[in-house]
């Protein structure tokens, strides 16, 4: 861990990634993209293409964030998360996981979320939205995409009978609200604007539903995927 | 009769100008009586069912030859639909009921006449065989091991044809207790076999041998019967698999080829390659993750919110060449109201592409809670002022903000901060 007080420190900030997708092309577009350190400070310090690969890459490099595709040969983005939980807890230099699949599909999307991922973006977006992200998730941040913003309200709608002790599973009114205007394209700045709150509660809104969502393994979750005939 | 010797004359008909060069002899799944045995010779051999099903009753009455004749073509013939390789399917042989649904079917003066017929010579049987004698000891058993053969073989013909027409799911039940009762009756006649053949103090050594044995047969052969069904089962496995994979293929090629030459070919018109390009992302998506995932039921008319949501914005994006981020939560019918927000919403979204698209992709969002349907339209454009837009514009405020009113809903038209324009259409809808 020499490179940590690089990367930590200095005027500029740093980030070291792993990319994990199957498809060499697009490793070298993101590459490409994001990884002209000088000017991204990003640092693409390692790729993988399958499932074996991204867990012996990521354990070896220990990147603070790997963009992590959700569809790959043996078992998916989520296997990736699941062999790489002991590094996601890490106190001292956790390892987050953002995803960045060009799957439509809810159950994907879901599915890393669940496993731990930090974020879910799609591939149309842009070369500087992503860095953004990249380092938002370093931060410790969610990153939540007006997509998958649409997919948790989704997941989180329709409690009509609200169950007894469950409070812990279900979305507040305002992070409902917060959701929703990610959902409508707004960014966590003007969400802050619009409801007269600052960005870092923004910011922390967005945290708790991303920990409901990766602990919620009660009803609505179930009841949703039962619903779409997930499990 | 007449109606049944008009179909099969008539079907002999039909298969006549277009001689398959190879006729291959199927059982007819449809109109039979037992085992379409009759049927299926029937067509086979052009002649009127009624004369194949009397030749059949004859040699039954002499001896029982026509029984077992009419066995053995149960067993060996299949039954007939789509047999494989044939690129002419003896359509000739069976014919669909007038309904389509051959069970609702009113039984039919031939059917009527053939049970009567059937009836006839199962006495003339019974009364031919001397029933006190000595034969009568066989006579009993062999008619009820015969009764349940038959039962079990119905019982395949029609495991087989729901594989077909995925049918009699609420059937199982009386297809087992079919099943149970062809078992049952054929272990009773063999039972009674022994019994009445040895005397019952044998049956156990009987049983013993018999037990004995079958697991001898068992076990030499059993290995190679459980080889040979997870061969079959593998097999089958890769052709559903290379029958997948050749659709696949197929639909890339049509239409992701197709869109890869035109964009070659309109390289330098760099609008034009991007319409190409998201037209053909959105589509192959849409059969990739779509569940029912033809993607190309496109002609007929949305039935949900969400559909109409994403129809309106795909369309949009092809006019205007700008991108459209569709976010849908919850969905619902549409009725007349909605009908009129989506289009207020359609409307909102060319403006949106028309005036704002340079900012980058248009956000639509629509949300069904409970029974208010709220859709937002935002881009990233310069925005505008609404007191600004000339009188005679009717856009914004005829097609958005009065189709809305006037169906009862709400039009917002609002700067967001940051630039930008955003619309908002709420409605309620009516409830269920």
């Amino acid at each position: 861990m020499t490179e940590n007080t690089e990367a930590t420190g200095g005027p500029e900030r740093r980030v070291r990634v792993v990319l994990v997708d199957d498809h060499r092309m697009f490793r070298t577009g993101v590459q490409a993209e994001i990884g002209r350190t000088e000017e991204t400070g990003v640092e693409v310090v390692g790729e993988a293409a399958d499932v074996d690969q991204a867990v012996t890459v990521i354990t070896a490099t220990r990147p603070e964030v790997v963009l992590l595709d959700v569809h790959l040969p043996g078992g998916g983005g989520v296997e990736v998360l699941r062999r790489c939980a002991p590094l996601m807890g890490a106190a001292d230099d956790p390892v987050r996981f953002l995803a960045l699949s060009v799957s439509d599909a809810a159950e994907d999307v879901i599915g890393v979320i669940r496993g731990g991922a930090r974020g879910y973006v799609t591939k149309t977006i842009t070369g500087t939205d992503l860095v953004d992200s990249v380092f938002r998730v370093q931060e410790g941040d969610a990153v939540f995409s007006p997509r998958l913003a649409g997919f948790v309200l989704d997941a989180f709608a329709s409690t009509d009978a609200p169950p007894v002790d469950e409070d812990m599973d279900r979305l507040t009114q305002r992070e409902r609200e917060v959701l929703r205007l990610i959902a409508r394209g707004y960014a966590y700045k003007e969400i802050a604007k619009q409801l007269f709150i600052s960005v870092k509660t923004v910011e922390s809104h967005v945290s708790a539903v991303l920990r409901k969502l990766q602990l919620s393994n009660r009803h609505e979750l179930t009841r949703w995927a039962t619903a779409r005939r997930l499990v | 009769m007449p109606a049944a010797t008009a179909r099969a004359a008539h079907s002999s008909l039909a298969s006549d100008p277009e001689e398959p060069p190879l006729r291959k002899l199927y059982r007819s799944a449809d109109g039979r009586m037992l085992g379409g045995v009759a049927r299926g010779l029937a067509g086979h051999l052009g002649l009127p069912v009624a004369w194949v099903r009397f030749v059949f009753l004859g040699l039954f009455l002499s001896d029982g030859l026509g029984a077992l004749l009419y066995a053995v073509f149960w067993i060996v013939v299949p039954l007939g639909v789509g047999g494989v390789g044939d690129a002419h399917p003896p359509r000739s042989v069976f014919e669909t009921a007038p309904d389509g649904r051959r069970r609702l079917r009113k039984p039919d003066p031939g059917q009527v006449f053939a049970l009567v017929a059937l009836l006839v010579g199962a006495v003339a049987f019974v009364s031919s065989v001397d029933m006190g004698s000595e034969a009568d000891r066989y006579i009993w058993p062999t008619l009820l091991i015969g009764a349940g053969s038959v039962l079990v073989w119905r019982q395949a013909d029609n495991a087989r044809r729901a594989r077909w027409m995925e049918v009699g799911r609420r059937r199982r039940l009386l297809h087992l207790a079919r099943a149970l009762a062809g078992v049952a009756l054929v272990g009773l006649g063999l039972a009674v076999f022994m019994v009445v053949r040895g005397s019952a103090a044998q049956l156990g050594n009987v049983l013993t041998a018999a037990i004995a044995v079958l697991t001898g047969i068992a076990l030499l052969a059993g290995p190679y019967l459980v080889r040979m069904t997870q061969d079959l089962s593998e097999e089958r496995l890769m052709r559903i698999r290379a029958q997948e994979r050749a659709e696949v293929a197929a639909h890339v090629h049509d239409s992701v080829l197709h869109t890869l030459t035109l964009i070659q070919r309109n390289a330098d018109d760099g609008g034009e390659v991007r319409r190409l390009a998201r037209a053909q992302e959105r589509e192959l998506r849409n059969w990739l993750y779509n569940p029912e995932g033809t993607g190309k039921d496109e002609d007929d008319e949305p039935e949900t919110l969400a559909e109409a949501v994403k129809r309106a914005a795909a369309e949009v994006e092809d006019k205007h060449g700008v991108p459209l981020e569709v976010v849908v939560v919850g969905d619902c019918p549409l009725d007349d109201k909605l009908g009129a927000q989506m289009q207020a919403a359609r409307e909102a979204m060319v403006n949106a592409a028309k005036y704002g698209g340079e900012g980058g992709a248009v956000q639509v969002f629509a949300e069904v809670e409970g029974t208010t349907v709220f859709v937002s339209v935002r881009d990233r454009g310069p925005g505008f002022d609404l007191d600004e837009v000339p009188a005679d514009r009717m856009g914004v405020r005829e097609s958005i903000i009065g189709r809305m009113q006037r169906n009862g809903g709400t039009a917002r038209l609002r700067s967001v901060p940051g630039g930008g324009t955003e619309v908002e259409l709420e409605m309620e809808r009516a409830s269920e």
